[in-house]
């Protein structure tokens, strides 16, 4: 999803611009398939904090947030058989590949399969079952809090390890605040058990049909889900003689 | 007294069973629970105190001949502060279950506040048994999101598979030490104990530290050897591998070890791929799935080390591999010392000024601080080096937005760690895969059906950490 | 607590003190409360290298009954905050509490949502070790002092003197937050 240069929301420079010499401060951009990078937040000022009446000119500072962009076929090496095999084993389930997956990115030597929520138990099961895939353990399902992405906020992400191929693969499920359940896999890895329960506790994304959803780190009756960003870091002010020093979420830290 | 415990609704809100707990004193739906019709598990009693004797006989007036055990989380043979809730019929376990986060540090969170580097010093404390496991995950993640992984010095990685293997060994003596003091085994416990402060020596003087090193770093490590530290290494083998000598003669053919561990906390294949269990217990299945050779990092595909199996699937044959992987990791430990030996002395962190990180430490006249070539350089010779320092001190280094997962074979399975990166000077998120916290839950598979004594060996086979499990 | 509470001050008072007191600390049981990183080296300390048996301390008490000093060793969490207490409240008097390494005493480097910061929030805590962990040493050290003070702990009488002397120095005392000017 990227802004149009006139989009309000983005104020002066709205696209990280690979061109700029200083490329710490527009948008570390790595350098993938020519598409436009997915702007997932917008970020005002140096030091994090807005409104302090500081006038030295970090407090103008835009820099877009943007994740590696989608990429198109060939994939390279592995992962286009990954991708035909799924292809394959998709139609056999009814399912074509654009039906199931949103996109793909190809990312520092991984794949990423971003799965539409609808098609995750069948994609999982595809995974695991087919003789090409053959993704026998999932290492583990966690959670990725974006709050500025309208509408896809919750990210759930499964990696699978495929011992018989010798392959990694990353699945990625996305939930909107408003609504945020995803169906369970529990009946294809049954290890998803507590990781879900931790994603659920943790990030609120409610996985329907698991067989026990309840907290699993935090107290039982704990109000809130910690590890989403606007949850705060919960510290407390650290005393010191005639000086206090507040939590470092609440300390200006650079953006 | 009694009555009102047996009374669901007015039961201690701790209970196990959320339906029967009305937490709410207004109408309003518990946001954060399932709705009542989603639990189906019986009644459920809390006994929160009163005389035994009128609890258990009102229990067995209603037909209920089994009791519900709590082992822990305070308990000396669960490893840390684990939770087991077990129901029993006699001696026989019918039903068992797992309670963790008695130990739930928030290190994930707090790792988003803190810089990349300094990540590395909380992370170290998820498994505090294997912490350069940790941050060799971490730093190879991170190193991976830089896109600097093919520029990290190879004497770099010859040092972390050296610590590595060291962490392994300790780490393994330290589960065979617990387990043997948990069967009673009292002289596994001194004699293990005993070994694993041979080798805690050598990490203080290489790293500085007994535990919780924050040695590996994004893009290297913190220091260069010590001078002394491979000699010491050296001397030190010959007794190490006398005391896991002494520990097999106790522990491998002992027929009491063998009668408590053999056919105890069996999972075949099919049981360990469906949990995801990965490490000693999948390897006692006889799969050789062992990460250094299928997926090697930091050069593990240059080393001789055999991946040990066992064939019987129990907690015997766990013991048997942490054994024998200890010799491994030795074996491994004394390719590392001769190829340092070798290896002439070079950098121990990348060459971008902009990520290394800058300082070295040394003791001086007044206690530790950096050394004095680094401060005459940034002082005296180099603004540019000043300002690194400062910018990489202070502000941290960026690191260009995306996702990574790496994973490493830690003594217990697959550590992995999954790191996001919004461009920013600390971790979006950064979450570890801990495989102490896949592997429990295996315990219920494991201990359902046994009997109580045997929990206590199948979840010491299993070798869960806590402070992995809870982060 | 027992006969020894009710002696009237005075010469017999100190002499049963130092008596009770040489007692106690000669033979401090510790209950196992080992929870993170620091319990390992506990469990270290009480190891052959530096062994606690030495002091009278090697046996670790499954059983808070049993148990005269609770090593507080790692961080609490908020979820095993009432846990803690519970083991507290069960240990038997005369009990003493050492909260060992930073996350005990403070909450540590985890200044969030997760660790109570310090166990002094949740029970009254004797000495303090800091160190992350603390080398066995210290921490060997710290029962030591620990002893000392056992030793001189008063008893009936002057106990209730000291409290009250105590109680009356923290009152009169400049909290931390107050003590300014100290960067000069």
């Amino acid at each position: 999803m990227t802004l149009p240069p006139d989009d309000p929301r983005t104020g002066a420079t709205p696209r990280p611009d690979e061109t700029s010499p200083d490329r710490d401060t527009v948008g570390n951009v790595p350098a993938t398939t020519g598409a436009e990078p997915e702007v997932v937040e917008i970020r005002r000022g140096m030091f994090g904090e807005q409104d302090t009446g500081d006038t030295s000119g970090y407090n103008g500072l835009v820099r877009a947030v943007a994740m590696p962009s989608p990429s198109e076929r060939p994939f390279g090496g592995d992962f286009d058989t990954v991708a035909d095999a799924l292809t394959g084993a998709l139609a056999r389930t009814g399912r074509t590949f654009g039906t199931a997956v949103e996109k793909t990115v190809v990312d520092r030597g991984e794949i990423t399969f971003y799965v539409r929520r609808d098609a995750i138990v069948d994609t999982a099961r595809v995974f695991r079952d087919d003789p090409d895939l053959r993704f026998e353990l999932l290492s583990g399902v966690s959670g990725v809090h974006f709050p500025d992405e309208a509408g896809r906020e919750l990210h759930a992400v499964y990696h699978l390890l495929s011992i018989t191929h010798n392959r990694r693969v990353r699945l990625e499920v996305t939930a909107p605040d408003a609504d945020p359940h995803i169906p369970s896999v529990v009946a294809v890895y049954p290890t998803a058990d507590w990781h879900e329960r931790e994603t659920w506790d943790f990030f609120g994304i409610v996985f329907d049909g698991h067989p026990a959803l309840t907290r699993i780190q935090m107290p039982d009756d704990w109000p809130g889900h910690p590890q989403r960003k606007d949850y705060p870091l919960g510290g407390i002010d650290v005393e010191y003689k005639g000086a206090v020093i507040p939590p470092p979420d609440t300390r200006r830290s650079y953006n | 007294m009694a009555d009102e415990t047996l009374n669901p609704s007015t039961t201690d809100p701790s209970t196990t069973d959320p339906s029967t707990t009305d937490l709410s004193t207004t109408d309003e739906p518990d946001l954060y629970g399932l709705p009542e019709d989603a639990y189906d598990e019986g009644r459920v009693f809390t006994a929160g105190g009163g005389d035994w004797d009128e609890i258990a006989e009102e229990a067995s007036e209603l037909g209920e001949e089994r009791i519900v055990v709590n082992m822990g989380p305070q308990h000396p043979s669960t490893h840390g502060v684990l939770r087991l809730i077990l129901e029993l019929d006699g001696e026989t376990v019918t039903e068992a279950r797992c309670g963790i986060g008695y130990l739930h540090t928030g290190i994930e969170k707090q790792m988003e506040y803190r810089t990349w580097t300094q990540g590395v010093t909380l992370c170290t404390r998820m498994d505090y048994l294997m912490p350069l496991y940790q941050e060799v995950a971490y730093c190879l993640g991170v190193e991976r999101l830089l896109g600097i992984q093919d520029q990290v010095p190879e004497r770099v990685n010859v040092i972390r598979v050296l610590l590595m293997e060291l962490n392994r060994v300790s780490s393994h003596v330290v589960a065979l030490a617990t387990g043997g003091l948990e069967i009673g085994a009292l002289t596994v416990m001194t004699i293990g104990f005993r070994m694993r402060e041979r080798v805690l020596k050598i990490f203080e003087l290489i790293t500085g530290l007994r535990m919780n090193h924050g040695f590996v770093r994004p893009g290297g490590l913190a220091q260069d050897l010590p001078p002394g530290a491979l000699d010491m290494i050296t001397d030190t083998m010959p007794d190490i591998y006398q005391d896991i000598s002494d520990i097999e003669d106790l522990a491998n053919e002992n027929p009491l070890v063998r009668s408590r561990l053999v056919d105890v906390g069996y999972l075949d294949l099919t049981g360990c791929m469906s949990l995801g269990i990965t490490g000693p217990p999948l390897r006692s299945t006889g799969l050789p799935h062992d990460l250094r050779r299928s997926q090697p990092y930091c050069g593990y595909e240059d080393y001789e080390f055999d991946v040990v199996t066992w064939d019987t699937c129990d907690a015997y044959g766990r013991l048997r591999i942490r054994v024998e992987e200890m010799r491994q990791s030795m074996r491994i430990v004394e390719q590392c010392v001769r190829k340092l030996r070798d290896m002439p002395a070079g950098p121990v962190m990348v060459a971008d000024k902009k990520i290394a990180w800058p300082a070295q430490l040394t003791i001086g006249g007044d206690g530790m601080g950096n050394s004095l070539e680094h401060i005459r350089e940034i002082m005296g010779q180099s603004m540019e080096a000043l300002i690194h320092h400062f910018k990489l001190v202070t502000e941290g280094f960026r690191v260009p937005a995306g996702q990574v997962y790496q994973a490493v074979e830690s003594p217990r399975g697959e550590l992995a760690v999954h790191l996001v990166s919004d461009g920013g000077t600390k971790p979006y998120r950064a979450h570890f895969r801990d495989p102490s916290f896949v592997n429990l839950q295996a315990m219920a598979a494991m201990c359902e059906g046994g009997q109580v004594a045997d929990v206590i060996v199948a979840v010491a086979s299993l070798d869960p950490v806590l402070g992995g499990v809870d982060r | 607590m027992g006969i020894e509470e009710k002696v009237p001050s005075g010469f017999l008072l100190t002499t049963v003190e130092g008596l009770a007191g040489y007692m106690r600390r000669n033979s401090l049981w510790p209950a196992t409360f080992g929870l993170a990183c620091c319990a390992i080296e506990m469990m270290t300390t009480g190891g052959p290298k530096y062994d606690l048996g030495r002091f009278g301390m090697e046996v670790f008490r499954g059983s808070p009954r049993q148990a005269d000093l609770m090593i507080v060793a790692g961080r609490v969490s908020q979820k095993m905050a009432p846990v803690l207490r519970q083991i507290y409240d069960q240990m038997v008097e005369p009990k003493w509490v050492l909260s060992m390494g930073v996350c005990a005493s403070s909450g540590g480097m985890f200044n969030n949502y997760a660790i109570v910061q310090g166990v002094d929030h949740v029970v009254p805590v004797d000495i303090y070790l800091p160190g992350c962990p603390p080398r066995p040493e210290m921490l060997i050290y710290a029962i030591l002092e620990l002893h000392a003070e056992i030793q001189r702990m008063p008893l009936g009488v002057d106990r209730r003197r000291a409290a009250e002397a105590a109680e009356r120095a923290a009152l009169e005392a400049v909290p931390t937050s107050h003590m300014k000017g100290l960067l000069r």
